[in-house]
């Protein structure tokens, strides 16, 4: 028996298993490394929010999941696997097998997501037919009843509707019920409440979180907000410049969160009710380094309020108890009082 | 759609006057017709005579209306050449026109969509640059020029294809393949960016994320969105090839509406030239009409408004 094979039977219960993930872009000014050797796994059925700024390569990672990287990216990784499939070895014809039928992704922007040449029913149904061989009329019952289940009313005359008859809040309720179309293992939801206003993002993401446990998918959730959104989840990775800096359950990253720059979106979040909606949050000061070229020592040392001189070494991913981990080199012990007061006393 | 087409034939009927109108007026103002009709060897009286018989005394308000009145019922009048109604002549000619352009038009469009598509999907490599030659080549090359290129290697040299007449369909093979490769090069191009614009939508991406096989991508979600202004193209391409056959009919000695217009011109027969300049602007017209209902008829977002 292989090493790989005996991993397979010992990871069986995670759905997803990614270690070392790199994702490289070549531009004008060199290599742009998007995705810098990143490690997490999703279990079945739970729901695991990756939450990062914008440009911290959350996209680039579903995609790379996904294996819809654009065409000049090169992906690297020392595993990805997918329900025991090895997914960097698997040729391009068995990847689009498991693509939309075993796992599928919405996308951030429901305007443009999908084709206005055709209608809502035959795009709902094209990938049921595609995967599973059934008939057209067997695909428009399950479109019918999804439909209904993410709450859109008249279902039947929407499917003849063409997505430029929509609202955005409602193409976004479409695209889920069509990501759950051939009933996927997997749904990696990609900012899908960004786009649209306040209020229709709580019910989209009521629903997502709904028909996650109804359905038992495990759910990758994309956010860049900390607040409201990463609580629903039942696990949070927060992503910076390419790493992931801290992976915990979510109470525990509320809790204690370890990484200084966890701490720092925690603290700018707002109290609920007391800003008024659609304000921007309070940022950390300081620019997120440059993607191009490698970052010698910690990323987020350049911004980080405690940052000491053992930063400029690369912090390793500290263990902490309790599926707890943080990419700081003082994730599990305080920081070095500094000497100043020290020599003052 | 139904008030939409109506609204589209009000303005296309308005256009259709004018234009008969400002082709009147041009040719009856560029100089004084009875005199070219007469011919440099007639004297005054017979000049004379000639107004008076072809009604050029009259105002030309009254002459307008007179065409305008014939025309509405298809009378164009009498050639002054041809022993024959203007009618006549061009019910005679019109359908080896027609055959031509359409040919043409097939042969344009069967290559330059495919070319386009296997273009942008070879984006940046031997095939692309050997498909924009084409287009460049086609660009440039004079339409005439190409027709005698194809008659010295095809009918004269290798003789497998006639180089003049109309007799059978071994005859529009060359004259549509010189006209087709006029209109290729602009449908193959807006093909090529259209379906790079697409390929790189969102709505791609999705297709791929529910994992449709390649195929489907290509031609059920990109190449139906890339088509829509390629089809608009190729009514308005059909309306230039009918214009630019004046000249493929004339290499092939083909005897359509083309050599119709140009021999008319060339002999004064005034009723002709007004005549075909109308048929062909109506060609426009109906054509221009065709692509905005053919636009309506692919595009939902126009069509369920
Ligand atoms: N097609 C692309 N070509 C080059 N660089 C890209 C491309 N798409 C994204 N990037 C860069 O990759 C980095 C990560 O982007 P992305 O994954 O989209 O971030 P996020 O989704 O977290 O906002 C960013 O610095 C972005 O500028
Ligand atoms: S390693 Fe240093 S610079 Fe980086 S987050 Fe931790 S304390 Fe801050
Ligand atoms: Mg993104």
């Amino acid at each position: 028996m292989s090493r790989l094979e005996v991993n397979n039977l010992l990871e069986v219960n995670n759905l997803l298993e990614v270690n070392n993930l790199r994702v490289d872009l070549p531009v004008e000014a060199g290599t742009l490394h998007a995705v810098r050797g990143i490690d997490f796994h999703v279990e079945r059925g739970e729901m695991l929010c990756l939450v990062g700024e914008s440009g911290c390569g959350k996209s680039m990672t579903s995609l790379a999941l996904m294996g819809l990287l654009p065409r000049k990216a090169r992906l690297t990784a020392d595993r990805l696997q997918f329900d025991g499939i090895d997914l960097t070895t698997l040729p391009e014809r068995r990847r689009s097998d498991l693509r939309g039928a075993r796992m599928s992704m919405i996308f951030q922007e429901p305007m443009t997501a999908l084709n206005p040449a055709y209608t809502l029913g035959n795009q709902l149904c094209e990938g049921l037919i595609r995967h599973r061989g059934v008939s057209r009329r067997e695909a428009r019952d399950r479109a019918l009843y999804l439909l209904e289940r993410v709450g859109i009313s008249a279902a039947k005359d929407r499917l003849e509707q063409y997505p430029h008859q929509l609202s955005g809040g409602l193409r976004q309720r479409v695209m889920i019920a069509m990501a759950l179309m051939c009933e996927p293992d997997l749904i990696i939801a990609d900012e899908p409440t960004t786009a649209l206003d306040v209020t229709i993002q709580a019910q989209i993401l009521r629903l997502l979180r709904e028909l996650q446990q109804e359905f038992g998918t495990a759910v990758i959730f994309i956010t860049h907000d900390l607040g409201v959104v990463a609580r629903i989840a039942d696990r949070v990775a927060v992503m910076y410049a390419g790493e992931m800096i801290e992976s915990a359950p979510t109470p525990a990253l509320y809790a204690n969160p370890a990484h200084p720059y966890t701490r720092g979106l925690l603290s700018c979040i707002p109290a609920p009710g007391k800003t008024p909606p659609g304000s921007r949050l309070q940022a950390i000061p300081g620019v997120v380094p440059s993607l191009v070229g490698s970052v010698e020592g910690c990323a987020f040392r350049n911004r980080c309020p405690q940052a000491q001189p053992a930063c400029e070494r690369t912090p390793p991913l500290m263990s902490l108890p309790g599926d707890h981990r943080a990419r700081c080199h003082y994730a599990d012990r305080p920081v070095p009082a500094p000497l100043q007061p020290e020599m003052s006393s | 759609m139904g008030t939409f087409i109506f609204r589209r034939v009000l303005v296309a009927m308005s256009v259709a006057l004018t234009i008969s109108i400002v082709s009147f007026m041009l040719l009856h103002l560029s100089g004084d017709l009875a005199t070219s009709i007469a011919g440099p060897e007639a004297t005054a009286e017979q000049v004379e005579q000639i107004r008076i018989d072809y009604g050029l005394d009259q105002p030309i308000v009254n002459q307008y209306l007179d065409w305008l009145g014939g025309a509405l019922t298809f009378d164009f009048g009498h050639s002054y050449y041809y022993q024959s109604t203007v009618v006549d002549l061009i019910v005679d000619r019109m359908p080896i026109t027609l055959t031509l352009g359409g040919v043409a038009l097939a042969l344009a469009v069967s290559i330059s969509i495919p070319l386009g598509v296997l273009a942008a999907l070879k984006r940046d490599t031997w095939v692309d640059r050997l498909a924009l030659l084409f287009a460049v080549v086609g660009q440039a090359m004079p339409s005439f020029w190409f027709g005698l290129t194809l008659i010295v290697v095809f009918a004269v040299t290798l003789q497998w294809l006639p180089a003049a007449g109309s007799d059978g369909w071994q005859h529009f093979v060359l004259p549509a393949i010189a006209l087709g490769y006029y209109a290729t090069p602009a449908m193959m191009r807006l093909t090529r960016t259209g379906m790079l614009e697409v390929l790189e939508s969102d709505y791609i991406r999705t297709a791929r994320a529910k994992g449709l096989r390649t195929g489907a991508v290509i031609f059920k979600h990109a190449l139906r969105n890339a088509i829509i202004p390629v089809v608009a193209l190729a009514a308005v391409e059909l309306g230039f090839m009918l214009g630019g056959s004046v000249v493929i009919e004339s290499v092939f000695s083909l005897n359509g509406l083309g050599q119709l217009a140009w021999d008319a011109i060339s002999r004064n027969d005034y009723p002709v030239v007004q005549a075909v300049v109308l048929i062909i602007a109506l060609f426009y017209i109906v054509l221009t009409l065709l692509a905005d209902v053919a636009n309506a008829a692919l595009d939902p977002r126009i069509r369920t408004r």
